[in-house]
């Protein structure tokens, strides 16, 4: 070990690698809905899509799964929690949609009206 | 890509609990679910809750699953991973039960009012990689300490943290450090104190299974403040995990240029040795340690000199105890200042217990100075399980004693206890209960002393052989008052005269007693009964005749073939003569008919 730049460099690789280990306060929750419903409507590429640009981005947001939200026909959905324990539901999501709520909801905090819960209609 | 990390507690405990073949089944099913690139699993340190193991540890969701067996991996990997639902059965998190919300690990009772700094990483990283620990900012206090502190101003901190030692004898370890640092010559040596020796107490074990690193770093930052380049660790031979994992713990940091040489650039040499102890326990009294580390028999010395002045091959050494080390770096990186706001003003920071005994959860927990016995007791552990009264808490091990109930309020620091005629100690506490005679409880300390006395000075070789003999007396009914006054006076004599620290404790565990239980001794000498039915010289079991159903359960229950009578006909009756007082008849009577006098 040269210089204390360099344990900087191995600490940044590693907690690459560890993020959901680290203490830090994260901003959102996002919660996918992984029940048999939300899987057969196509959940599992959604979860995945988010997990990879929340990586990507280094972004300070837990990404957790849950089982069945009620609403069946409305799978696969998408709920982001920020720290105030605010909700919004995405519904019908896919993953695109998914990430473009990670780069407007998640990046820039800007909830997208059309996804949401309250916009569907039949 | 990852989302989850599944960490399986490795420490001795759950090994134990056959947590190594855990991991196997976890990473097996994970497989065969096709989730190997978005599913991790690690082995890590440990949770603290060991009666409960073996632990695993979920993130991000940070949920703990308690008394995982192989066959329950399918169903978390099937419900919790694949389909986002945890498993309640298996949740150590408390949830509600009309929301199936899960609330947060750290407000469950048991880690409510836990604070975690000695045992920090302990849980949460993988202890053989080296890579996890410098993520959670590892070496980076001995970073700071090369790169930008003198010897005097890392050992300023430590003073002004206000540290003391935690193998039991709470001397300041920054003074302890100044005295080395003032000695001249360049030959100086480290130790690590990893003999831990007190019956029920595993916290050094833990700390050395769960975050080795955190001890290594702490011991380059003492060998900079008192300028010595070598350093041991005298650990003993029967913490075969930690071993392994210090081994690898050295290899690596070696590896990476984090000891060895030049280290940081900075012109500091520092390399380390581990040696392996028989598991004597005087051999955790410094002085017997350092001639264990010399090839000599271990055997303590006179103090002083203190090994401040003349330790290893007559050198300035310092000791300290594991746990006294595992709060270094984070003083050095946190300040002085914050270690001082946590604990009281005599006891700062926290400090780490191995609950056992009567308790219902047995385990380690880390908790800051201050805190009650009643809340560590009661709150983290508890209580006595199967709703047994308590009777009393031992702390200090060998040379500490027991506390009652009535003491239970009193805050936890090294002072306090010692007011009370207990001590700190390296941090065992054992929950005695109804059940427990404390007159036995005595006699076990003192065979343990008997057995670890080393045998140099007479007051410990010959006098508490003798405190035992007397002790056996009074458990075997042969003990009248004069027994107990010259145990008293025996007591007394050993604390003044013996030559080292277990000599001189070791009268404790008695003294304690007779102060808090006299009752007890004396139902054991006047009346010859021992109240909590343990000192089986004193009991006897007697059926009642008239009562007795002549079912004949008891008699076929009694290894002794000590109960006689005949089924359906004549009530049965115990040969006083051949009882061995197991007491299986009277589990076996159902009706009740069966007394322990």
């Amino acid at each position: 070990m040269k210089s204390l730049e360099d344990l900087k460099k191995i600490r940044e690789a590693a907690q690459n690698k560890m993020t959901m280990r680290m203490d830090d306060e994260q901003k959102y929750r996002v919660v996918v809905g992984m029940a048999t419903c939300g899987i057969a409507a196509g959940a599992r590429p959604v979860l995945n899509a988010i997990v990879e640009e929340v990586a990507k981005a280094k972004l300070p947001v837990t990404v957790l799964q849950t089982g069945c939200i009620g609403m069946c026909t409305l799978e696969p959905i998408v709920e982001v929690f920020d720290r105030d324990e605010h909700k919004t539901t995405y519904v019908l999501v896919d993953a695109k949609k998914a990430k473009d709520i990670v780069l407007r909801h998640l990046m820039h905090d800007e909830v997208i009206d059309e996804y949401t819960v309250g916009k569907y209609k039949k | 890509m990852e989302r989850i990390q599944v960490l399986v507690c490795a420490g001795t405990g759950c090994t134990i609990g056959n947590s190594g073949e855990l991991i196997d089944a976890f990473k097996t099913e994970i497989k065969s679910m096709g989730l190997e690139k978005e599913v991790s699993v690690l082995r890590t340190g440990c949770l603290g809750l060991c009666g409960v193991g073996p632990n695993v540890s979920i993130y991000p969701d940070n949920i703990i699953y308690k008394s995982v067996k192989v066959e329950d991996v399918k169903e978390i990997v099937m419900e919790h991973f694949y389909k986002g639902r945890p498993v309640h059965r298996l949740m150590l998190n408390e949830s509600d039960e009309s929301t199936n919300e899960v609330h947060d690990i750290n407000k469950t009772k048991f880690y409510e009012k836990q604070k975690r700094i000695a045992l920090h990483n302990c849980g949460v990283i993988d202890p053989e990689n080296i890579h996890e620990y410098i993520a959670k900012d590892g070496y980076f206090a001995l970073g700071k300490v090369l790169t930008e502190m003198q010897p005097q101003e890392v050992v300023d901190v430590i003073k002004a943290s206000g540290l003391r030692g935690r193998g039991g004898g709470g001397f300041p370890t920054g003074l302890k450090w100044q005295f080395a640092l003032n000695e001249p010559g360049n030959e100086k040596y480290v130790i690590c104190n990893a003999d831990e020796g007190d019956p029920g107490a595993f916290m050094d074990r833990s700390i050395l299974e769960g975050n080795p690193h955190s001890v290594i770093e702490a011991m380059e930052i003492a060998g900079y403040a008192i300028g010595a380049n070598y350093g041991y660790i005298y650990i003993r031979a029967e913490y075969p995990i930690a071993v392994e994992r210090l081994k690898h713990a050295i290899a690596q940091a070696k590896e990476l240029g984090l000891l060895g040489e030049n280290i940081f650039g900075s012109g500091f040499n520092f390399d380390l040795e581990i040696r392996l102890g028989a598991g004597a326990f005087v051999c955790g009294e410094e002085t017997a340690l350092i001639q264990s580390i010399e090839g000599e028999r271990g055997m303590p010395k006179p103090k002083p000199p203190f090994p401040a002045h003349k330790g290893v091959w007559g050198k300035p050494t310092i000791i300290n105890n594991v746990e006294t080390y595992a709060n270094v770096a984070q003083i050095i990186m946190n300040g002085a200042d914050w270690f001082k706001s946590i604990g009281t003003e005599t006891s700062t920071g926290t400090k780490v217990f191995a609950l056992g005994g009567k308790i219902t959860n047995t385990g380690l927990v880390e908790v800051p100075m201050g805190t009650t016995l009643r809340e560590v007791i009661y709150e983290i552990g508890g209580g006595c399980p199967n709703r047994k009264q308590f009777k009393a808490v031992q702390t200090g091990g060998p040379s500490g004693g027991c506390l009652t109930e009535k003491q239970l309020d009193t805050p936890i620091g090294f002072d306090e206890l010692v007011k009370l005629g207990s001590m700190m100690g390296s941090g065992g506490m054992i929950v005695l209960d109804e059940d427990n005679c404390m007159v036995d409880v005595a006699r076990f300390y003192m065979d343990f002393i008997v057995d670890e006395s080393c045998g140099k000075c007479s007051p410990c070789r010959i006098g508490t052989k003798r405190m035992l003999e007397l002790l056996e007396d009074i458990c075997e009914g042969r003990g009248t008052m004069e027994t107990l006054d010259e145990l008293e006076l025996l007591a007394s004599t050993i604390k003044d005269t013996a030559l080292c620290g277990l000599g001189q404790s070791a009268p404790n565990p008695v003294l304690s007693t007779i102060s808090q239980f006299r009752d007890e001794y004396i139902a054991h000498i006047v009346d010859k009964k021992c109240p909590a039915g343990v000192c089986k010289a004193l009991l006897s079991y007697e059926i009642d005749e008239d009562k007795c159903r002549k079912c004949g359960l008891c008699a076929r229950q009694c290894p002794a073939n000590a109960i006689d009578g005949i089924l359906g006909k004549v009530p049965y009756h115990i040969d006083q003569e051949k009882c061995i007082k197991c007491g299986n008849c009277l589990k076996a009577c159902h009706f009740g008919v069966i007394t322990r006098k």
